[in-house]
């Protein structure tokens, strides 16, 4: 260690930054090509400087989107909606369900956990037809709806909260009893705040969770109003011949940055949050 | 693990409960329960009605090569792809625990990535290396090289395993960083001083210790490939050209709900259920019970 100080770790360095251009790079690229002609890119010549007097191409697609989709405004909100609903909703039902199993005594609570605990082992791509049949049932195809209530079911979530919870003191719950708190209040001032981090943390890793997700979407909504970012962006790269290159550029660069801001501002209780929730 | 100390009351549990178990049995027992009992019907001549057929499209579906070539290009490409994934996010990792300056800095620049969506490394895969868009396709097939996976199978294989596993390397990064200095410096500093260097001291000390991270992130990353790619692969190859990029969730996709299939891709969506039980006792087999206690 002490020799690393006299003298850079040129090795380290260097594959630092060969590592950090291996993710920066199409990024970049992705952003220059936004600034410059469409024709230009069609006939391959993508220039890697950003043309910064060309930035209009953001505003154009925001307020209008491009080859007939839905205005890039209206594809974010959905996605912002959807992620924000999906995060806030599965906290809500897990911190509840969570709080039922650690702080009560009540009949059927180990086989209430286990039912929940199992649905671990079924992500939404292994039961895609009958999922699709379920919720034509309930009529939440082509909902905004549903999009998100099928999603906040989660025993991820329920799972670290209950560890979470296990670890409060028992003195801390004696107090609050003799005190004459009785159980909504004891979560309201005394759980809630203490999990504060855990839920900060999840928070960011269901928002990109939601933002990201492509198949669900894609499954219950065929009404072009309903689509988020990442199923716009897709549908713009599917038409490949006549195709206005910068402003899907421009796009894609949109659809990256609210879920980069989110786990870029919020590193440190995000990667505590996974690397002690998820293990 | 039970607390000492509990609440007294029925009614306020269940109510709690009650959200999360009823999503729960909406949107997990009924759709796995109505994916069992289709995989065992046929519908009949007439559209009419459901024949009990026992295990006819089980029987259907594993003698049909085409579903069984796709179960081993599936773990192939599991395989392919975590172990790019986990060998790069191990080397940059090792690196970024160094005491070296601005490592604060090359940190979130290798977890930003952590962000995007499977899609969307797709959208920029495309942006790279499309032969006709793509600034490094163009490249290559200026120079010679007939680059072009929207036609070859085989440069299509390489291109969804390369963004697949792009994207996922911040996450096992994310990870083996915090392995890593959860290792106690002592044992570091003991190895120092016995002489180990380098590439020897990782070999016999610090790769050894990340074994139940290394363990961990291999089972995560084989279900990330088996199942989040869907969008990576979808919005980059559709499981082309041909069948070659077409993955068992790809197949489910198109047997189902673009072909219709319900029979077959009931049954496929059966056979995946059991491979994610599978994977999930493995590993609750080997990594301890820890997410239970």
């Amino acid at each position: 260690m002490r020799r690393s100080f006299n003298r850079p770790d040129y090795i380290a360095h260097t594959i630092l930054v060969l590592g950090v251009l291996l993710f920066a790079f199409p990024v970049w690229l992705v952003f220059a090509g936004s600034t410059q002609d469409s024709d230009a890119i069609m006939r391959g010549d993508l220039s890697l400087m950003p043309h910064l007097a060309n930035l209009s191409v953001y505003p154009r697609v925001l307020l209008h989107g491009t080859m007939g989709t839905e205005p890039v405004w209206h594809m974010l909100l959905t996605s912002f909606g959807m992620a924000v609903a999906i995060a806030t909703g599965k906290i809500f039902i897990s911190v509840l369900s969570a709080y039922a199993v650690v702080f009560f005594r009540f009949p059927f609570r180990q086989t209430a956990f286990w039912l929940i605990f199992v649905t671990l082992m079924l992500p939404v791509e292994v039961r895609i037809i009958p999922t699709y049949a379920v919720m034509a049932g309930f009529g939440l195809i082509n909902t905004f709806t549903g999009l998100w209530v099928p999603l906040i079911a989660s025993a991820t979530a329920t799972l670290l909260f209950r560890q979470v919870f296990t670890a409060i003191p028992d003195e801390l719950v004696e107090a609050a009893r003799i005190d004459g708190a009785g159980p909504l209040r004891f979560l309201r001032d005394i759980v809630l705040p203490v999990s504060g981090a855990n839920i900060a943390a999840l928070f960011v890793i269901l928002f990109v969770y939601g933002w990201n997700q492509y198949l669900w979407p894609l499954l219950v909504s065929t009404d072009p109003a309903l689509d988020t970012i990442v199923i716009g962006i897709v549908k713009m790269i599917g038409q490949e011949t006549q195709t206005d290159w910068s402003a899907v550029m421009a796009t894609a660069v949109l659809a990256l940055l609210p879920p980069v801001a989110v786990v870029v501002l919020m590193q440190r209780w995000f990667v505590a949050g996974l690397t002690e929730g998820e293990k | 693990m039970d607390r000492r100390t509990v609440f007294n009351g029925r009614l306020l549990p269940v109510v709690l409960l009650l959200p999360q178990l009823l999503l729960t049995l909406f949107f997990f027992y009924w759709p796995a329960g109505e994916a069992v009992w289709s995989s065992l019907t046929t519908q009949d001549a007439f559209g009419q009605g459901w024949v009990f057929v026992g295990l006819d499209n089980f029987q259907d579906l594993f003698s049909d090569p085409l579903y069984l070539d796709s179960i081993v290009r599936t773990v192939f490409f599991c395989l392919t792809v975590s172990v790019v994934a986990i060998s790069l996010a191990l080397a940059l990792a090792v690196f970024a625990d160094r005491q070296i300056a601005g490592r604060g800095v090359y940190r979130t620049l290798l977890i930003w990535p952590y962000a995007i969506a499977p899609a969307m490394s797709a959208v920029l895969f495309l942006f790279v290396l499309n032969p006709r868009v793509g600034l490094l396709g163009r490249w290559l097939n200026r120079h010679g090289v007939a680059w072009d996976y929207t036609l070859n199978g085989s440069q299509a294989m390489l291109m969804v395993v390369s963004a697949s596993a792009w994207k996922q390397v911040s996450y096992d990064f994310i990870f083996f960083l915090a392995g890593l200095q959860s290792i106690p410096r002592a044992v570091i500093e003991a190895a120092r001083m016995d002489g180990a260097k380098g590439w020897r001291r990782f070999r016999t000390i610090t790769f050894p210790l990340l074994s139940p991270t290394t363990f961990f992130l291999l089972v995560v990353n084989v279900v990330y490939a088996a199942f989040d790619t869907f969008g990576t692969i979808y919005a980059l190859t559709q499981g082309g050209p041909g069948k070659d990029t077409e993955t068992l969730v790809i197949k489910v996709f198109r047997d189902g709900v673009i072909n219709q299939d319900i029979g077959s891709s009931s049954a496929q969506s059966v056979v995946l259920m059991l491979g994610v039980i599978l994977i999930t006792a493995v590993q609750f087999r080997f990594m301890g019970r820890r997410t239970l206690s």
